[in-house]
């Protein structure tokens, strides 16, 4: 199929994109990368009037350092991350999620804005954004920003922060330098999405867990992080028993879906045991 | 409609395009070039792959508007001077299709492969394929096919 007659813009500044989106209002639909958009006016599940499309826009492409944090463009490919060895060396667990994101094809296309805005719940990249800390920055009428924290960022299923006739411009993450890091993704076949999936990214002394964050992926309508089993990891030894005991209540109070490839329990028993994998191999261990 | 500027093949066109037309839907229908075909609706089977601007897409899932400006290569910009590329003479030798439809873009996503990785395992070659579906072959001999063609590859960067 092919999707429903819309008008196309291609603005070439984050301003003319958003003054578009002003003058269209609901009728208009950003497009990204278009991984996820296309199947869905393919599919006729929307058919906006409108496609403002952000690939002409220099500002919203690239990654680059300032200070403790690296700043990534919304526009950036999954493939120029994959490429850029800063995000490799200061948040090397986006990288690892990101090596799991569907295929190639895709990869050279999506970027990590769209992914983020779109919030498919079993998508790869929202549990290391949470994990590391990530700030999105995001553009709104008449010139305005706002910076939101991860944590606030994920509302609901397909549902993020980023409201009517705004824009998500900038991925801003604190650098975790020397940082191990894994994301553990559970599929039954390649070229799947996550049935579930954990980012851990782990700062190791001397063998033992100094700082863990982690991140999972498909346990609820929204990426979740899990807080209580980063501070039940801090000062553990890096070892099989203390971390399976340490993660052991991952699980609880998560609220993950039931499917064709598994039921809710066993889902909460998945994380157990992907969390524990993930953080020892974070660990090094 | 949107007037757009594409390089095909090596050769410009200039198009009036309703900018719903897929990119593949363009190639195929107002160029005429069938080479490139479509296998699925949801972007699963990679059958559709061309290069943009050198790298692997889907052309499923990119606009013809969204290559305005840009350059396209497909499956039948690949031979030179009638002679079949070295991924095309491998996959012919390794019998490496057999209903031959997922063969357009299976080729495509290997040079593409090829390119980032000249030396590529048995397994690099699996993932890099990973996004390209084929219901015949069992893949077995697609790989093998990669794997010659790597090697022809490489024997002929080092002889010119
Ligand atoms: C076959 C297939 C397999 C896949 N497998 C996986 C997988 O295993 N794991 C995974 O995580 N993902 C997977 N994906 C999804 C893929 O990651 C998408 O690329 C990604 O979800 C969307 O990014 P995009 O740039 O293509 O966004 P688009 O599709 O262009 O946009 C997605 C949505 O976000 C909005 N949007 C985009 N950018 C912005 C912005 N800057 N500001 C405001 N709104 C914006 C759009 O309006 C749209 O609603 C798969 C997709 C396909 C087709
Ligand atoms: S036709 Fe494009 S991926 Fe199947
Ligand atoms: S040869 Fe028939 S689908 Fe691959």
């Amino acid at each position: 199929m092919i999707p429903a007659q819309f008008d196309y813009v291609a603005p070439s500044s984050v301003e003319e994109a958003v003054a578009a989106l002003a003058e269209h209002g609901d009728e208009a639909k950003v497009l990204a990368g278009g991984q996820s958009l296309l199947p869905i006016l393919r599919m006729r599940l929307n058919a906006p009037s409108v496609v403002i499309d952000l690939g002409r826009i220099a500002e919203l492409q690239g990654v680059s350092e300032e200070g403790d944090h690296l700043v990534i463009g919304a526009m950036t490919t999954y493939a120029a991350l994959l490429d850029s060895e800063a995000v490799n060396t200061h948040a090397a667990v986006l990288n690892k999620a990101i090596h799991t994101v569907a295929d190639p094809q895709i990869r050279h296309r999506g970027t990590i804005g769209g992914a983020l805005v779109h919030a498919d719940p079993a998508g790869d990249v929202g549990a290391p954004a949470l994990a590391l800390g990530a700030e999105l920055v995001i553009a709104g009428p008449g010139g305005s920003t706002r910076t939101v924290a991860a944590e606030d960022f994920f509302e609901d299923l397909f549902t993020t922060a980023v409201g009517e006739g705004e824009l998500l411009t900038q991925i801003r993450i604190p650098k975790h330098t020397g940082w191990g890091a894994h994301y553990e993704k559970f599929v039954r076949v390649s070229h799947q999405w996550s049935i579930v999936g954990v980012a851990a990214t782990v700062r190791s002394e001397g063998g033992s867990i100094a700082e863990a964050r982690v991140g999972l992926t498909n346990m609820g309508s929204t990426p979740l992080r899990a807080k209580a089993v980063e501070v039940a990891l801090v000062g553990k030894p890096a070892t099989d028993e203390a971390v399976r005991e340490a993660v052991a209540s991952v699980a609880d109070g998560t609220n993950p879906p039931s499917d064709l490839n598994g039921d809710s329990d066993y889902r909460k028993h998945l994380a157990t045991v992907l969390t524990r994998r993930a953080v020892l191999a974070a660990a090094g261990a | 409609m949107t007037r757009i500027n594409v390089t095909v093949d090596g050769v410009s066109y200039s198009d009036e395009v309703e900018p719903r037309t897929l990119l593949v839907q363009y190639l195929r229908e107002s160029l005429g070039k069938t080479g490139t075909v479509v296998g699925c609706d949801t972007s699963n089977c990679g059958a559709c792959t061309v290069h943009l601007d050198g790298t692997s897409v889907k052309s499923c899932n990119v606009l013809a508007v969204q290559a305005d400006g840009h350059e396209v290569t497909t499956i039948e910009g690949l031979a030179t001077d009638g002679e079949l590329h070295p991924v095309q003479q491998a996959f012919h030798e390794c019998h490496a299709l057999q209903c031959g439809y997922c063969t357009p873009g299976m080729i495509m996503q290997a040079c593409d492969v090829l390119k980032h990785n000249p030396d590529p395992s048995e397994q690099e070659i699996r993932e890099g394929l990973e996004g390209n579906l084929c219901r015949c072959t069992g893949y077995h001999n697609i790989v093998k096919a990669v794997q010659q063609a790597a090697g022809a590859m490489s024997s002929q960067a080092v002889s010119s």
